[in-house]
């Protein structure tokens, strides 16, 4: 069972106290948008075996939602961040290319 | 005959006698012992019958990995059935039973099945029960239920506690071995938090049986003073009969402590499921000696050599009187000498290699042990206990050269470090080619959230064998663990002496070039008979991966889960596909390490403790009423208030005609209730619902839908605005967490630049529909407010006090009927429902249930969300297209309802249905079509979503989704009933009853 900090009220959280809520940073599509677009927007979703952005809510805490940038293989926690973001703080960028060499944010949107 | 002997048993009381029963026969034994080693003092050598043979089984092993000595243990509500033996502590009055036979042990029926081995190999049941299909439900499936089944389960209800239990830990320490004791002992002097766990109820776990000198003092004495050192810590906890069961994400470790087994009458809960979080954790949890591979190594009276040493000399009980001891290692020996030692004949020592010149061996030889090199037990005589053995060449075809009387055989073939902990969370192996065995990968452990190892493994887990290399081991490991954890300690273990070894040879077939029959009778899986010849079978018939030829040969999954003799299993599927052992590789080991009771899973969360009940203010006065509840997400709704005798569809009935000829009380106190608040709420509602919000003027509701982003039908609700920037939006009953959490994702996550925040009031307001005709009447007379049709018209709120109590009054309906829904403050609930009740006393007023509730809006054609919609189902649909807005340029799902399938003309929509002949529709019927589809099953083109008896109308009402369904009024379908039957209706309006809303206007 994971364990991940909320970065709004600081408590470390049980895996029981939070509800997943799959991929992170994914870009809405709407009304206008190709049948394509809105396909990936909607169903397609990275399942990778390493570096994952993903978001949670601290439910059964403060409530808030919040990203995680973890590996899920080796299950190491990079870090936890706002989920009011595009694109992930840079020092968690830069900690995950510590383990990660070449790791490329921009290049995995 | 196994017996117990004179003197001797480091384990039992002999002063404190213990009666127990098995299969019905009053036994003794001592305290202290296991139910297993008083088993064998009874001589009760045979103990079960196998799974799929029937074959006689008795013990093979001493602890967990034990795979025959499996019985149902207790009576009544604390029968369990599955339990292990050797694993269960000896008490006054236990009561076991042996499994898998019938009518008893010695006679079995289904012991039919071992002359008929030859014709039950590998995959036999896939091969088999595969044709003819028409064959599955009657013939095979009751065939096969009737065999299946290890054990009966349980039938009463289990009258113990179980409690759960958090802990955090700097270090855990799973194993109270030497090598866990030291590694404890060793970290706890850096300060850290220690909790050390012992699975069996005693501490030092092989070392004092084999004769360790640990610090120039026998084990033992160590053991005793290294516990008490520890236990005079603060900073460390030790619990026995506690077994680490699974090592977890981030230092998650589950842990089941066996509190009250061994003294049934001890106050408090029966099991404990600690859950820890552990900064490291340091496993110690030891090795399994394997079995060895011989025709006929499942008699009664084989054992694992270390399981022998461990019943003379933990409990002075004997397997035999004379026992030849078969081996490939030098730690075999032990047992030799052990059973001397205790005044017992070894005839012999088989031993697989050519040589064997060690202290050991030469200790045996110098005692007059004949030892026999390069030998191999190639025959077991006997059925239900050993007679003898046959001798052959270890490398041979299993001839046997000469035969040997006896009445045990000690076997040995290597040792298995327990890796089970380390795997569980992503720790790899290593093959250790020296001991023919996996042990952990040090460059591969389990990380945790810093990505660095939380997992250590000391002593003979993790390959350390020798007892001097496993108290070094163990420091090495405290070193470390110490280490993650921020302390820098030196560990200067004591010095562990015992003889020197010589190294093992891998034997997995014994004989070497055994003959196909010969390898039919030796068993790698006890509890699932698996044989040698099963996992040759799977290679030939192409199993390469060895998850394949698990499942297929059912190796390793039973209870036990292979703990003996996966190794064994696999070593033989590498030879049988020319491979190498690590390449052919383990299965994926899987908490739990031993299986754990339901109870303690369950914990305290059982009966009225499994989830919480929400009740409502007015709660117990419907229970006053006799009412009859329903569960609506956790809430307890009323269905219907059967009066005297009054069956429950006679109260549904008049409770309709009450509430539509007078006047009716709905508790709809648990409609979810969210108030949505902020400058941009009314922005936000014309994004989260279909229709537009913006336009509603305070003082006003309207009926809005809410949809998920894939566009289909999410909640429904009347949605008040209370003010410019304020709207309370009601939501369906079991709704209201999840809308809620719904419209936080949407606010947090993507429009976090609007100026709303949404606050649950649904607990804050008792809400009560007074409905019917007669509703103003009753109202007018609670005096306070003013009601009438000009001062509230329909679908408008206001504000006030009735009857003194502050109150909201909603002017809407969900039964077609004048209806004020009256909001009050939940502590006045109560007291607005009585005097609702007192002033409507000669108006006929009457409380109606959720059942009746149904049936008044079914009448009128509305949609109830969980009946009309089922998470596939569109408001376009519903026909409610009018609340979906096309001015808007977006909403929630509004894209989603743009794709092809979702404007396909041929979905299905909402109808009416009524039968011809007055007659209710059985729910959930689907209407069938012409042609057959692909499974030659009937095509359909509807189904039924809502089906009653309308009291009003005096017949059966129905809605239903069918294809072009709007299209075809009057149109006659035939549904399917459950009894094969069909059932023809008629495609009519959905509104029953007052179409032109009438009622409701008054």
């Amino acid at each position: 069972m994971l364990r991940l900090t909320c970065p709004y009220c600081g408590a470390a959280a049980d895996e029981t106290e939070l509800t997943p809520g799959g991929e992170a940073h994914l870009t809405r599509h709407g009304p206008g948008s190709s049948d394509e677009a809105f396909e990936g927007y909607l169903f397609l979703r990275k399942n990778p075996y390493g570096v994952h952005f993903e978001r949670w809510r601290h439910a059964h805490g403060c409530g808030k939602w919040f990203h995680a940038a973890r590996d899920t293989r080796s299950l190491q926690v990079f870090g936890t961040y706002s989920a009011q973001v595009t694109r992930p703080p840079q020092d968690i960028i830069d900690r995950i290319a510590a383990t990660h060499p070449g790791f490329d944010w921009e290049a995995g949107q | 005959m196994s017996f117990r002997l004179e003197t001797g048993g480091r384990l039992i009381d002999r002063g404190a006698p213990r009666r127990f029963a098995f299969d019905g026969v009053e036994c003794t034994g001592f305290a202290g012992d296991t139910l297993a080693a008083a088993l064998l003092a009874n001589d009760h050598m045979m103990v079960g019958r196998s799974f799929k043979y029937h074959r006689p089984r008795g013990l093979v092993a001493s602890g967990v990995e034990e795979p025959n000595a499996l019985v149902g243990l207790g009576i009544g509500g604390r029968f369990e059935p599955n339990q292990r033996a050797t694993m269960t502590e000896l008490f006054d009055g236990l009561v076991a039973e042996s499994q898998n036979r019938f009518p008893s042990l010695a006679f079995d029926v289904g012991a039919v099945n071992a002359r008929l081995a030859r014709f039950l190999p590998a995959g036999f049941y896939y091969k088999t029960f595969l044709w003819p299909r028409a064959f599955w439900k009657h013939v095979y499936e009751p065939v096969i239920r009737q065999s299946a089944g290890l054990g009966q389960a349980p039938t009463e209800t289990d009258p113990d506690a179980y409690e759960h239990f958090h802990a955090h830990v700097d270090l855990l320490v799973i194993g109270g071995g030497i090598a866990g004791l030291q590694a404890a002992l060793s970290a706890a002097q850096s300060g850290a938090q220690v909790l050390l766990i012992e699975q069996t109820a005693h501490w030092g776990g092989r070392a004092p049986v084999d004769g360790v000198i640990v610090d120039g003092m026998p084990a033992g004495a160590w053991v005793a003073q290294t516990v008490a050192a520890l236990q005079a810590m603060d900073n460390v906890h030790l619990r026995l009969r506690m077994q680490g069961t699974g090592v977890f994400d981030h230092g998650y470790v589950l842990a089941h402590e066996r509190l009250t087994d061994h003294a049934p009458d001890a106050p408090g809960p029966r099991h404990r499921l600690w859950k820890i979080r552990a900064q490291q954790i340091v496993t110690a949890t030891g090795a399994i000696e394997r079995p060895l591979a011989f025709p006929g190594n499942d008699v009664p009276g084989v054992m694992l050599a270390s399981a022998m040493r461990d019943y003379v000399v933990n409990w002075a009980v004997a397997p035999g009187r004379r026992t030849v001891v078969v081996t490939n290692n030098d730690d075999a020996y032990r047992t030799a000498l052990a059973l001397l030692d205790a005044g017992l004949e070894v005839p012999a020592i088989l031993d697989a290699r050519d040589a064997a010149d060690g202290p050991l061996p030469q200790q045996a030889r110098a005692r007059g042990i004949p030892v026999r090199t390069g030998r191999a037990v190639v025959k077991v005589k006997g059925t239900t206990r050993v007679k003898g053995v046959g001798i052959g060449n270890a490398g041979g075809i299993g001839l046997a050269t000469d035969t040997i009387a006896c009445d045990a055989v000690a076997m040995s073939g290597g040792w298995s470090p327990v890796v089970h902990l380390w795997s569980h969370c992503g720790g790899k192996l290593t093959w250790d080619n020296t001991h023919a065995m996996f042990r952990p990968d040090p460059d591969r452990a389990p990380t945790g959230a810093d990505g660095q190892p939380f997992v250590h493994v000391a002593g003979s887990a993790n390959g350390a064998l020798h007892a001097t290399d496993c108290l070094d081991d163990a420091a090495r490991a405290a070193v470390a663990a110490a280490a993650a954890l921020g302390h820098q300690i030196t560990a200067q273990p004591p010095r562990a002496d015992a003889p020197a070894e010589a190294p093992m040879q891998p034997v997995w077939v014994m004989p070497g070039r055994a003959s196909p029959a010969q390898r039919m009778k030796m068993f790698l899986d006890y509890q699932n008979d698996v044989k040698v010849s099963d996992v040759q079978l799977a290679a030939r018939e192409g199993y390469e991966s060895v998850e394949h030829t698990k499942r297929y040969t059912t190796l390793g999954m039973a209870t036990d889960q292979g703990k003996l003799s996966n190794i064994n299993g696999l070593a033989i599927l590498a030879d049988s596909l020319g491979a190498e052992i690590p390449q052919v590789g383990t299965t994926t080991f899987r908490p739990p390490y031993t299986p754990l009771t339901f109870g303690a899973i369950a914990g305290e969360a059982r009966g009225d403790l499994f989830q919480p009940v929400r009740k409502t203010p007015m709660h117990d006065w419907h229970t006053e009423q006799g009412a009859v509840f329903e569960p609506v997400g956790q809430w307890r709704r009323p269905y219907a208030y059967p009066r005297k005798g009054e069956s429950r569809a006679q109260a549904v009935q008049r409770e309709v005609s009450n509430t539509r000829e007078n006047v009716g009380l709905l508790d709809a106190s648990t409609l979810g209730k969210l108030l949505v608040t902020g400058p941009d709420a009314a922005e936000f509602l014309d994004r989260v619902y279909t229709n537009m919000m913006s336009t509603l003027k305070p003082g006003r509701c309207r009926y809005g839908l809410m949809c998920s982003e894939n566009g289909f039908l999410m909640d429904d609700g009347v949605v008040a605005r209370l003010s410019e920037d304020s709207f309370l939006c009601h939501t369906t009953s079991g709704g209201a967490e999840h809308v809620h959490a719904h419209l936080e994702e949407w606010l947090q996550t993507e429009w976090w630049d609007l100026k709303v925040h949404v606050i649950n009031l649904t607990e804050q307001f008792a809400q009560v529909a007074v409905v019917g005709p007669k509703a103003r009447v009753l109202l007018d007379r609670l005096g306070g407010m003013d009601l009438s049709r000009e001062a509230l018209s329909f679908m408008g709120w206001v504000e006030g006090e009735l009857a003194g109590i502050p109150a909201r009054v909603y002017r809407i309906s969900f039964s077609g009927e004048l209806s004020f829904e009256v909001a009050v403050p939940a502590g006045q609930g109560r007291a607005f429902w009585d005097a609702c009740l007192d002033a409507g006393a000669d108006l006929g007023v009457a409380p109606y249930g959720t059942e009746a509730l149904h049936i008044m809006r079914a009448e009128k054609g509305f949609i109830m969300i969980g009946d009309e919609t089922d998470g596939t189902v569109i408001p376009q649909d519903l026909g409610l297209d009018w609340a979906v807005s096309k001015k808007k340029a977006d909403f929630i799902g509004k894209r989603a309802q743009e794709r092809v399938h979702m404007t396909d003309p041929d979905r299905w929509k909402l109808v009416g249905l009524e039968t011809l002949d007055g007659s209710v529709l059985p729910d959930g019927a689907y209407a069938v079509d012409d042609g057959l589809n692909a499974n030659g099953q009937c095509n359909t083109q509807g189904r039924v979503t809502s089906t009653y008896h309308s009291p009003t109308l005096g017949r059966g009402i129905a809605m239903g989704l069918v294809r072009h369904g709007p299209d075809r009024m009057g149109e006659v379908l035939n549904f399917m009933r459950t009894d094969g039957r069909t059932q023809p209706a008629r495609i009519v309006s959905p509104v029953f009853y007052d179409p032109e809303g009438e009622k409701q206007n008054v």
